[in-house]
């Protein structure tokens, strides 16, 4: 029985027994994240200003990793046909694996921000703005990430070319993201936080459409 | 629209109208040049800096006009599925990503002696970087597939989704003052250039577009022309060349 | 006006000259790419033996 909570469960159930991808990205993050002093070097100021961007550009580069098994695997077993064929829009299929890519490591990625903003000397005042700017920007990646591995679903080189693909699509996210947290910016950023906001309202209806159009093809 | 979606139709005109569109895309580009490096006066700010723009600014039409036309050419290969919109948007990529790097690089040259910088995150130029990605995006999606028809496919609904991006290049320096300056060309008011710095802009322009038209044609036959040789070789069974 | 003050794009030749330089070379290239391309898969065409040409596809 193919529902949006069934599809839901089953992919975080398989996320969570493989134990793998999501926790894998959320590890990467703060690893990556750390390695900026040792490049940087320790000075505060210079980390704190940096902080912002190092912490989103991780969020996006986090965000990746899992994206070209998202639905790779369900492909190569037969189990997409029948997601394809059943009742269940595919559209709304495609938002449900979207949703467990969020779950899985965007969700963990506001746990663990403010952590590493704070382990690069970011000012803990802006720590709520951050917070919310990333709450809004990630399941906006993991709407394009969706979008991208559709379309590169049995592809050579799909991991990379769902980067090249993806990426750029990413940028105005990680500016407004950015700009949104950086406390460099003039006002108090909530143009941004509604524009982060906008961004996703766009994506919500607009990536599943175009993903689940990918998905057709791939499996005609 | 249908009459003119028989590839032997295609190659028929397209015989009879490539010299001519040869011949005047060549003698527009001349014109053009000389209007963009004698005749135009320099700017009283930007001295002969200004006729970089003369590049600049055609090189963006062109980026954005391909553009649409991949995604028009997309949408028909997707929902009507005939040959020619499909080869069409193949062959307009590439054409494409050119002007696109034309329009950043020759930007770049420009933005230094006039903004002291080669580069600036500004919706403007970010958006048209994130254009040139998408050409990249394209020709790379078109090739990653073993079937080839499944790399038209993915690449035509990619095509679609970065449509998006056009409008917001257009819009962009409406949107937000920053760094980029204003349409001045392209506006409700009409433009509000000087007409010894809008001549010479149109007609590179013009040269552009014709010259894009040009390729396109001559990349549309040859490609024509490959299918034909690969379906004979497969009827055939030899390989010819 | 001279040549030299002409080529000299009133100090910003560095600026002008390669804006136009790479314009050409990159079209340039496209265009002779292209029309090889053409005039390769013509040849090829017209040795296959019993292919009509020009008016099919």
């Amino acid at each position: 029985m193919v529902s949006f909570k069934a599809l839901l469960w089953r992919d975080l159930r398989l996320a969570f027994r493989q134990g793998g991808d999501g926790a894998l990205a959320v590890i990467f993050f703060v690893l990556a994240a750390l390695l900026f002093p040792f490049g940087l070097g320790p000075e505060p100021e210079a980390l704190a200003r940096d902080a912002v961007g190092i912490v989103w550009v991780m969020a996006l580069l986090a965000s990746l990793l899992a994206l070209d098994r998202l639905f790779q695997g369900d492909w190569e077993d037969g189990s997409l046909d029948l997601v394809a064929l059943s009742p269940l829009p595919l559209e709304l299929a495609v938002l449900a694996k979207a949703l467990a890519h969020w779950l899985v490591s965007g969700l963990p990625l506001l746990v663990a921000a403010p952590l590493v903003a704070s382990m690069l000397q970011f000012d803990p005042a802006g720590l709520p703005r951050l917070v919310l700017a990333l709450g809004l920007g990630t399941p906006t990646l993991s709407l394009l990430g969706a979008v991208g591995a559709a379309l590169t679903l049995g592809a050579r080189r799909a991991g990379v070319l769902v980067s090249l693909l993806v990426l750029p699509l990413e940028i105005p996210v990680l500016i407004f993201g950015v700009a949104a947290a950086d406390p460099a910016t003039m006002g108090d950023g909530s143009t941004q936080i509604m524009v982060l906001g906008a961004l996703l309202a766009l994506a919500l209806p607009l990536c599943p459409w175009a993903a689940a159009a990918a998905l057709r093809q791939a499996l005609e | 629209m249908h009459r003119f979606a028989n590839p032997a139709r295609f190659m028929r005109l397209s015989q009879v109208v490539l010299p001519w569109l040869a011949v005047v895309t060549v003698a527009l580009l001349a014109i053009g040049l000389v209007l963009a490096l004698v005749v135009a006066p320099p700017d009283y700010q930007q001295g002969e800096s200004v006729r970089i723009m003369f590049v600049h600014v055609p090189a963006a039409w062109m980026a954005m006009c391909a553009y649409t036309s991949l995604a028009a050419a997309s949408a028909a290969a997707l929902v009507w599925r005939h040959p020619l919109a499909e080869i069409a948007a193949e062959e307009t990529a590439p054409l494409g990503a050119v002007f696109t790097g034309l329009c950043l690089v020759s930007g770049a040259l420009w933005g230094q002696p006039m903004w002291g910088t080669w580069w600036a995150w500004d919706a403007r130029m970010t958006s048209v970087l994130v254009l040139f990605f998408l050409y990249l995006g394209y020709m790379a999606l078109l090739n990653a597939f073993d079937d080839p028809t499944r790399g038209r496919r993915a690449a035509a609904i990619l095509a679609l989704v970065g449509f998006v991006n056009v409008p917001i290049i257009k819009f962009s320096v409406d949107w937000w003052n920053t760094l980029h300056q204003p349409a001045s060309v392209l506006r409700l008011g009409g433009p509000t250039i000087d007409p010894s710095i809008l001549a010479p802009l149109l007609v590179m322009g013009l040269a552009f577009t014709l010259l894009f038209a040009t390729l396109l044609i001559v990349r549309m036959r040859a490609a024509l022309i490959e299918r034909k040789i690969r379906a004979l070789e497969a009827t055939d069974g030899r390989m010819f060349g | 006006m001279g040549l030299s003050t002409w080529l000299a794009m009133g100090g910003y030749a560095v600026f002008v000259w390669p804006a136009y330089g790479v314009a050409a070379a990159a079209l340039g290239l496209l265009a002779i790419g292209s029309v090889r391309r053409y005039r390769m898969a013509q040849r090829r065409l017209a040795r296959i033996p019993g292919a009509r040409r020009g008016e099919d596809s």
